[in-house]
Order: structure tokens, then C-alpha cells, then sequence
């Protein structure tokens, strides 16, 4: 089996645009502020943690995939970028083979909600503007597309721990020598009927928004960790209940010292319930940990909403070169 | 551990796939006699759409499915079975027919494989419209999104045969089916896994059906794939499972071997998020990609079932592909899109039609569209357009979506 490293990093989250940003939040331990969503129906909104407006806009947004899409999709877009960093030109001139895999829970639901209505205020005349950008592989698409990317590309749909399925799955590609290199992103976009949906399981929750990336490859020169395992997927059945999942992906674990398990309770309390995203930002906060040398490992523990305990472990890789 | 998982492979370093179980349900019918019986005739199953409002929509047909209210007895639970809507019920029936068919016993660590668009789609409509026109109202809504979310119907999958090992969902549009077949089939080949349970599914529900009439790709009329007047497609639902394992697997256990899945391919086309590029760029990479992981040429593939939407771009980029991929091969190539006769399935359409292959490999026959009138000159290959028996040993299916998903899947009889 070959060993897998993570080349960079990205994220896109309540505390702002960039790793640096996700990384102050976290280390001050705060949540971020909430903003108020109106909610049809209700006097009084929701609140969420939404992404704040880039501080520049990112020449990205007038890429032509880019003007109408919605919010995941820049989300998405601009943490792989990030995370891609130096590598972008080289794979836009076809000189490195570039999976994506883009993992949602919710996915496009702004656009899917208000073509939705548009559909039952008068269906002769819904938007077909809308309804492309509905489908959950819009953002893994618009990313491809601003890349130039014809390798392979994969929307996996599931709870928070989808993203480390999709990490399992590049080192699978990469491993079956499909590609040169594996982005992995987790993405999500606030609207209210989520936050609505999120009160009736758990109303302490605030809905959050954003992504995180995880770029994979194979060779550990420039390396900033490496990913030495994912757990299996342990679902909640009718026979396995969350608690039995959470045992034995946790079993699969090496024990972690202080300060080495990232857990989503902790992040999500701080930016936000964003599902995928968040689970993606567990796996960067760890990365970035590592690449500070704060830490020589790390595992990140994602209990899923509603399908799957899964772990992964993360290893510094200073001079494996 | 899902990863580094220790491979499993045989000598040669890649295992053979077989299939040793399908199960189906379309608007032709549950199950696979029914379905073969149809596809062998060329039959069409279009009918006015029942489930919701349509009369403000250009195109008022679909192939619906008559489903039945009882679902077969499995390890769910009532409180589960109460809850299963339209889509869960058509993955459970498909899945049900497959996994009896296979011979499988409860086990851990089987990993499931899904494709769909949607999941539960008509559930989130429900929550939404409730949540809009009635806000203080919360009955059924909770049950309503956890039922409505895609993870949901692959646990249930779990839950039905008593299994537990991860639920993977691909969402890739139209070729949401046929990439998680070929995800499943790459598990095994490559030794990650020695069986996996895969599939596509997707119901109608009144979003998808209101999204295509709104891009004017629905036809008024069925739909008439290749044709020189096509106007569009026309959308179905249903199911189909399979269930995948090593032929070593298989073997030791005596298991009927349905047909071999030999080979795999997946490109993206960046053109455009819903038109494919003019020369079919993609479609002509992932059968090339396919024929390369078969090894196989095109000139051995006896059987095209293509993904023929009956839109003018679809078809129209995909017979420049199949053109330009089989050369002087097409002029004798059978071809034939059998959403002629039960719709566009979107993210069970690779899946369905995975078995539909597997159906013409075995039946040893040519699957006909004949609603096709005019055959556009621009199809160089044959459409198969009268129900024909034919010597076939390969067959290759194609299945593109919207975001420039393109897959292709290639199948050998058994003999």
C-alpha cells in the first residue's frame, strides 16, 4: 500500500477566508459571531454562522463558471485553490493529473430551495438558471472547470464523516495510480430551511458555513503531513447504535496524548454546525498543527450527524524526504 | 481500516468482477423477468404523470411506476418500514431481488455503493412546503429530513439485510449510477474489498421533473433517442442493484455468475455545466478509458447500450464520440438506448441499464428502441430498432451527466 501525504491545505469558514483565519479562530477558542437569518413565518430568525465576504474578491469569482454560482461552489473553489497553492498553473497547462472529490451533506440548497418555490409559485416559469447549479457535483464541476481538470472527478453525498471517506477514496486513487495528486473537499452553504431542519434535532446547534481541503499525493518531498489512516466507516443501524460505532472507530485509533484528537464538538462550537465542512476543518486545523510542529500526530474523531463514526491519523513528516 | 486496507489480489494483480446478483424494478415492472420481457420486446411504459401537478408544464408524461405498497419482509423494523417512501422503496425491492439472488449472508465490513441525484427528494419538497406554508407546524417534519437525506437509503439497505460496513454515495447527476458501479467494481478489482453491494436509484418527484421542463429538455411525447426529430427526453424512475464480488469469491461458494464486468472508465468534460462538448471529448475518453481497462478494442464490443437522452446535444455529442471511438467498427455496431421505453432514470439510469446489459448478455439478444423513425445521419453506428437475437459476448454502457460526469461500463457474458 503506498504511503499518502498531505501537500496542502485550504479553508473557507465562519472566521474568514484562509487557513490563517480558521486557525486564529480555533486558537482563540471563541465562537465566532452569529448573524441573524430571517425565517419565513417567524418573527423572530435564526441565527447562523455565515462566511464573511472575502476581504478582496478573488479573481476566481469572474471565472464565467464562477459568476452565478452559488455560495458552495465559491466555498469550494476557494479552499482548494488554497490548498492547491503553487500547483494550480501546472495542473491548468495538463502537466499533473488532478482528482477531485467534493463532499456535501446538504450541498446547493440555496439555489435548490428558491427554485423549489419558484416552482410552486409557477412552474412554467422556474428559473433554468437555477436548476443546473441544484445538482450536489455543480461546485465539483465549476472546480474542474476553472482547472481545466479532465481526470476523475466524484460528488460524495453523506453526513460530516463523508469527508474522510473521501480522503480514503483519493489514497484509493492514488494508490491505484489514477492520478498525480487528489484534492479533497468538504463544502456546505447556510440557507434557513437547513437551520430550521438542524433546530427540531438539536436546538443548541448553530448552522454553519464554508470548506475545507485537503490536497493528497504521493511523494512526501514538500510534504506538510502524512495521512497514515483512516478508520473504517462504522454506520448507525438498527444494530449498531452511535455509541457502539463511536467505541469502535475509536478502537481503531491509536490512543491520542492531549491536545492530539480533534474533535468536531470543539470546532463546531466555534465556527459552527457546517456538517462536511466542519469535518474537512478537523482535518486542516490538524494538518496545520502538524505543519507548525505543534505536534508530532494528530487524529481527528468525526461522529457524524446521522450515518457514520470515522477517524483519521495524521503524521508530522519532517525530513521523510 | 478504509485506508491502508490490505489488498486482496490474485496472481495476476487484479481480480476478475463477477456479478452474481441483480435486482431491477423500472416501469416496466419489478423484478428481472418482467423487465427483460420488455426490453427483449422494445416495450415502452410512458404514461400521464400521476404523482404530482404537471398541467403547467410543456411535457405531462413519464415512465411512472406502479409501485406496489408492500415491500418485501426483511430486518427492518415497522417503525423503518413505515417511513420508506417512493425512492427507498424501489432501492429496497431492487436490492432485495439481488441479494437472494446472490446468496449472500449478513456479514461486516460490506461496503455499499449508491448512485443518485436525488435520494428522498420528494420528502425534502414535503418539508419544505409545510415549512412555508404551514411554519409552526412540525409534525412528520423531522422524520421528513432524516428520511429525505441520501445517507438514509444505503443505511436502510444495512438495516433491511442485517450488514453493516461503509455507505459510499455518488452523487455525479446522470451518471451517478454507473460511476458507483464502477467505484464498486474498482474496490474489487483492485483488492480493497471482496464483495460490494451497488446500485443506482432515483424516483420522480416534482423538482427534477419541473428543473428539465424549465431547460426545455423534456419532450412532450416519448422520447425518440437518435432520432432526426428528437425533441427531448423523458424521464422515469427506478431501481437497480447488483451485487459484486471476486470470481474467486463466487466460485467457492457456487454462486451463479450473472455476467463479468471488465472494464471501467470516467472522464469530465469541462465545456459546460449542462452541455457535453460538441465532439464528446469526454464520452469519447471514458470508453477509451473502459476499453483500456477491459483490454479490449472497440472492434470486440458487440452490444452499445448508449446513454441516448434523446436531446439534441446529448445525442448528437454522443454519436460524435461513438464515431470517432469505434471507427470503421460503427458501421456495423449495434446500438440502441433503451430509455426509449422506460425514461431517463438520472441517477439510476447507469445502474438499470448495467442490468439491461447483463439482461441482452445473457438473453442473448439486441435490446430495440422502436419509436425511433428517422435515424440521424450523423449516427454512423446501427440503432437497433426491432427486436433481434444476437450472438453477444461484450457490451458496453455509457452514462453522462449534467457537471461533464462521463462513465462507461463494459460487461462480458458468462459463459
Amino acid at each position: 500500500m503506498s504511503r499518502i501525504f498531505v501537500h496542502g491545505i485550504g479553508a473557507v469558514s465562519p472566521a474568514g477566508w484562509g487557513v490563517a483565519a480558521l486557525r486564529d479562530a480555533l486558537k482563540k477558542n471563541q465562537p465566532v459571531p452569529t448573524q441573524a437569518l430571517a425565517r419565513p413565518g417567524w418573527e423572530k430568525p435564526l441565527l447562523v454562522r455565515t462566511v464573511p465576504p472575502p476581504v478582496s474578491t478573488p479573481p476566481f469569482f469572474a471565472h464565467p463558471r464562477l459568476r452565478r454560482a452559488g455560495p458552495i461552489a465559491q466555498f469550494t473553489v476557494a479552499a482548494a485553490l488554497e490548498a492547491l497553492g503553487g500547483k494550480i498553473e501546472k495542473i491548468q497547462a495538463g502537466g499533473l493529473r488532478l482528482g477531485i472529490i467534493v463532499c456535501v451533506m446538504v450541498g446547493g440548497v440555496n439555489y435548490s430551495r428558491r427554485f423549489y418555490e419558484e416552482v410552486l409559485r409557477e412552474p412554467a416559469t422556474a428559473s433554468p438558471l437555477l436548476f443546473p447549479e441544484t445538482v450536489f457535483n455543480a461546485p465539483a464541476s465549476h472546480l474542474a472547470a476553472f482547472l481545466g481538470s479532465n481526470a476523475a472527478s466524484c460528488t460524495l453525498v453523506g453526513d460530516d464523516g463523508t469527508f474522510l471517506q473521501g480522503l480514503a477514496l483519493g489514497a484509493q486513487w492514488l494508490g491505484d495510480e489514477k492520478l498525480d495528486a487528489c484534492v479533497v473537499v468538504g463544502a456546505e452553504e447556510t440557507d434557513w430551511i437547513v437551520a430550521d431542519a438542524l433546530k427540531l434535532f438539536e436546538r443548541g446547534s448553530v448552522h454553519g458555513a464554508g470548506a475545507g481541503a485537503v490536497l493528497l499525493g504521493k511523494n512526501s518531498g514538500g510534504a506538510i503531513a502524512e495521512l497514515s489512516a483512516v478508520t473504517d466507516s462504522f454506520p448507525f443501524t438498527q444494530t449498531q447504535n452511535r455509541a457502539a460505532a463511536v467505541k469502535k472507530m475509536l478502537a481503531q485509533l491509536p490512543e491520542s496524548t492531549p491536545g492530539e484528537l480533534f474533535c468536531g464538538e470543539e470546532i463546531q462550537k466555534i465556527l459552527g454546525k457546517a456538517f462536511t465542512a466542519s469535518a474537512a476543518w478537523q482535518c486542516v486545523a490538524a494538518c496545520e498543527s502538524l505543519r507548525q510542529n505543534e505536534l508530532a500526530a494528530a487524529s481527528v474523531g468525526v461522529v457524524g450527524t446521522n450515518q457514520q463514526a470515522i477517524g483519521a491519523r495524521f503524521l508530522a513528516c519532517a525530513g521523510t524526504d | 481500516m478504509l485506508f491502508p486496507g490490505q489488498k486482496k489480489l490474485d496472481s495476476s494483480g487484479a481480480n476478475r468482477v463477477v456479478v452474481t446478483g441483480a435486482g431491477i424494478v423500472t416501469a416496466l415492472g419489478a423484478g428481472w423477468k418482467k423487465n427483460v420481457d420488455g426490453f427483449r420486446a422494445g416495450k415502452t411504459a410512458f404514461r400521464p404523470v400521476t404523482l404530482f401537478d404537471v398541467s403547467r408544464q410543456r411535457s405531462k408524461i413519464a415512465a411512472e411506476i406502479d409501485l406496489a405498497a408492500e415491500v418485501p419482509a426483511t430486518k427492518l423494523s415497522a417503525n423503518s418500514l413505515r417511513r420508506l417512501d417512493r425512492a427507498a422503496k424501489m432501492l429496497l425491492l431492487a436490492a432485495h431481488e439481488a441479494w437472494l439472488q446472490s446468496g449472500w449472508q449478513p456479514r461486516e465490513n460490506l461496503p455499499v455503493v449508491l448512485g443518485t441525484t436525488g435520494g428522498e427528494m420528494s420528502l425534502g419538497e414535503k418539508y419544505l412546503r409545510q415549512t412555508v406554508q404551514f411554519p409552526f407546524d412540525k409534525k412528520s417534519q423531522p422524520a421528513r429530513v432524516r428520511h429525505y437525506q441520501v445517507q438514509r437509503q444505503g443505511i436502510d439497505l444495512c438495516d433491511a439485510f442485517g450488514f453493516s460496513g461503509p455507505v459510499t454515495n455518488i452523487s455525479n447527476a446522470c451518471a451517478s449510477g454507473a460511476n458507483a458501479i464502477g467505484h464498486a467494481f474498482e474496490m474489487v478489482r483492485g483488492g480493497h474489498a471482496e464483495k460490494v453491494l451497488t446500485g443506482g436509484y432515483d424516483a420522480l418527484c416534482r423538482l427534477t421533473f419541473a428543473g428539465f421542463d424549465s431547460l426545455q429538455a423534456l419532450s412532450p411525447a416519448p422520447c425518440r433517442p437518435f432520432d432526426a426529430a428528437r425533441d427531448g427526453l423523458t424521464l422515469g424512475e427506478g431501481a437497480a442493484v447488483l451485487t459484486l464480488e471476486t470470481f474467486g469469491s463466487a466460485q467457492n461458494r457456487g454462486a451463479e455468475i450473472l455476467g463479468e464486468i471488465l472494464g471501467y472508465g470516467a472522464a469530465t468534460d469541462t465545456h459546460h455545466l449542462t452541455q457535453p462538448h460538441p465532439e464528446g471529448n469526454a464520452a469519447l475518453a471514458a470508453m477509451t478509458v473502459a476499453c483500456a481497462c477491459a483490454r479490449i478494442s472497440p472492434e470486440e464490443i458487440d452490444y452499445v447500450n448508449a446513454h441516448g437522452t434523446a436531446t439534441q446535444q446529448n445525442d448528437a455529442t454522443e454519436s460524435a464520440a461513438i464515431n470517432r471511438w469505434a471507427g470503421e467498427r460503427a458501421k456495423n455496431l449495434p446500438v440502441s438506448s433503451t430509455k426509449s421505453s422506460i425514461g431517463h432514470l438520472l441517477g439510476a439510469a447507469g445502474a438499470v441499464e448495467a442490468v439491461v446489459c447483463l439482461m441482452a448478455l445473457r438473453g442473448q439478444f439486441l435490446p430495440p428502441q422502436i419509436l425511433s423513425d428517422k435515424i440521424d445521419p450523423a449516427c454512423r453506428f446501427q440503432i437497433v430498432r426491432e427486436p433481434a437475437n444476437k450472438k453477444i459476448e461484450i457490451a458496453l454502457s455509457n452514462s453522462f451527466g449534467f457537471g461533464g460526469a462521463n462513465a462507461t461500463l463494459i460487461f462480458r457474458r458468462w459463459p
